[in-house]
């Protein structure tokens, strides 16, 4: 029993030592964090925070990821349930096919079309700009999204559609106002799916991103830390990397049960 | 019912398709011709060079470099995490709270994560050196990401760092699924915890475990972000870190050598393809019912 204690709180140490550390340095100067790494500000100053949200800025990283992980979020969750529901629902000839196609796309590592990627990406004149970020997230996010709400529009009764049609609803009508809201529990569970992982993207907007003005959150912390500009204010980044960090431990902090079943359905499906 | 059912149905799926057929099926596709070619982005007309670049792949130092640490990387990140996880969540049975702790990496950033732990393996004001001196073990310490022999296990710990927490809520999940019943006749008929571990729980819960090794096998042969924001190079110090991902961000975007760059890139897709044939087939098992 102690033994078991002990290597539980051994790993709870591990994983949030390295947390709190970086949340208490994001509050000394620079001068603390170098000569003593471990012992707490002599005063809190919030100015490393305004400093790295202005400045380093990591304000204007978190707007742009704002806009284009909720575009694309968006765009995803609509073409993605209209997308499943059309395939689960209707009989066509090529529903089989089309199915495939689309949940093949889950099987091949994005570092295959990251090459040509980048020119067609280019050739649309969509680099470094908003809507082509979240059409590209919206594009590699679809996959998984058609794949798990296949299912469940197909486990949804037929009933309740039937009744719709014989009232006289349209076929838009009824995935609207009928089915859609009947799988919801399938659209919150893959849109945390997806939010976590448009928000954590790091190889897409690396490559299809450059302009610094347009920097995604991840890319931007990344971009400071590996430029050589980073030695001269450790604070702010620190400052910058806690920022980066808040927004999801707050919603993990109201949101945990479902984020956690969320993720973890996406994963055994 | 019928009426219009057409009209919708092209309606409804024309711009998905459109969206998934010029992002992500036509560079899919196009990578596959890409890598024939020495294409360097600016000629019109990519000249046919055959299997030129693949064999140029099996005497590239830096690839092989990769493939190497890619390898090394499969061979110890799902064992050890799997390990650890199967370890925790046995252990986690009853007091949830440590699993919500666990959990918490699992929702950041992998740029962030190593961002975050570059800082951690700093010499001079890192905390993993100025742990080491609080505990009184000075001569540990080192310049972690500087050192050859050091610097792809620290990437590596890393990794395992941040993908624990994740399996063991999933293989924990799927223990609380285990009936009690079966636990109790096997404890009463003498079987210890590791007998009931090993004979019982595992058996049950083998699914999870099944896609826990395939999904952690396609991540170790990653490791871009990691390697790209934490090490020097990045791929260093003496391309001890490089990774194949890397390699082919550099041959393309750095030196401009698509054609290449895509042989590499299909060469990837193999390899991912096959360890996750490979390990799917491996982790096979007798699907154990419960009547």
């Amino acid at each position: 029993m102690r033994i078991k204690h002990a290597v539980l709180t051994l790993w709870a140490a591990l994983v949030t030592l390295p947390l709190l550390w970086a949340f208490m340095s994001s509050f000394k100067t620079d001068a603390e964090i170098f000569d003593s790494p471990w012992t707490p500000p002599a005063e809190l100053r919030f100015d490393n925070w305004s400093r790295a949200w202005d400045q380093a800025s990591i304000g204007q990283y978190l707007l742009n990821t704002l806009i284009v992980v909720g575009g694309a979020l968006a765009l995803t969750m609509l073409l993605g349930a209209l997308t499943a529901y059309c395939l689960a629902r209707y009989e066509f000839p090529g529903n089989r096919f089309i199915y495939y196609l689309l949940v093949a796309g889950m099987l091949f590592p994005v570092f295959l079309a990251l090459v040509p990627l980048f020119f067609v990406v280019d050739n649309l004149g969509l680099l470094g700009t908003y809507h082509g970020l979240i059409l590209v997230y919206a594009a590699y996010a679809l996959p998984f999204t058609v794949f798990f709400l296949h299912g469940f529009f197909r486990s949804l009764p037929g009933a309740v559609a039937e009744a719709a049609f014989i009232d006289g609803a349209s076929h838009a009508g009824v995935f609207f106002k009928v089915m859609l809201p009947m799988a919801r529990p399938g659209m919150v569970s893959v849109g945390i799916f997806n939010f976590l992982g448009l928000w954590n993207q790091y190889l897409l907007p690396k490559v299809l991103n450059p302009d610094p003005d347009h920097y995604v959150l991840a890319q931007g912390l990344a971009e400071l830390a590996v430029s050589q500009g980073y030695r001269s204010d450790w604070s702010g980044l620190f400052a910058g990397l806690v920022i980066a960090i808040l927004p999801v431990l707050l919603a993990y902090v109201f949101f945990q049960r479902q984020i956690r079943a969320g993720l973890t359905s996406g994963a055994l499906k | 019912m019928r009426h219009g059912k057409y009209r919708f149905l092209v309606g409804a799926l024309i711009v998905p398709l459109a969206l998934y057929g010029v992002f992500v099926l036509s560079p899919y596709l196009q990578a596959f011709q890409l890598a024939f070619t020495n294409w360097n982005g600016v000629d019109s007309a990519p000249e046919f060079t055959g299997l030129d670049n693949f064999g140029r792949l099996w005497s590239d130092p830096l690839f092989l470099a990769g493939l190497r640490h890619n390898g090394l990387m499969l061979l110890v990140v799902p064992l050890a995490v799997i390990a650890i996880a199967l370890a925790l969540a046995a252990a986690t049975k009853g007091t949830r709270v440590y699993r919500v702790v666990y959990f918490f990496p699992q929702l950041l950033s992998v740029a962030i994560i190593a961002v975050l732990w570059q800082f951690v393996y700093t010499p001079n004001s890192g905390l993993l050196n100025g742990a080491l001196s609080a505990v009184g073990l000075d001569s540990w310490r080192r310049s972690w990401l500087a050192e050859p022999d050091l610097a792809l296990w620290c990437v590596m710990i890393v990794l395992i760092w941040s993908s624990v927490g994740f399996y063991v809520v999933l293989f924990s999940a799927a223990m609380e699924s285990v009936p009690e019943d079966i636990v109790e006749a096997a404890a009463i008929d003498g079987a210890g915890p590791v007998t009931v571990f090993r004979r019982i729980t595992l058996p049950l819960i083998w699914e999870s475990v099944q896609v826990g090794w395939i999904y952690l096998g396609i991540a170790a042969l990653d490791g871009f972000a990691l390697v790209q924001i934490m090490t020097v190079g990045p791929g260093g110090p003496d391309n001890s870190t490089e990774v194949m991902g890397l390699g082919l961000y550099r041959t393309a975007f750095a030196f401009g050598k698509f054609g290449y760059a895509s042989a590499m890139g299909v060469a990837i897709f193999f390899l991912t393809l096959s360890i996750a044939v490979l390990l799917l087939r491996v982790t096979k098992r007798e699907r154990v019912e419960l009547a």
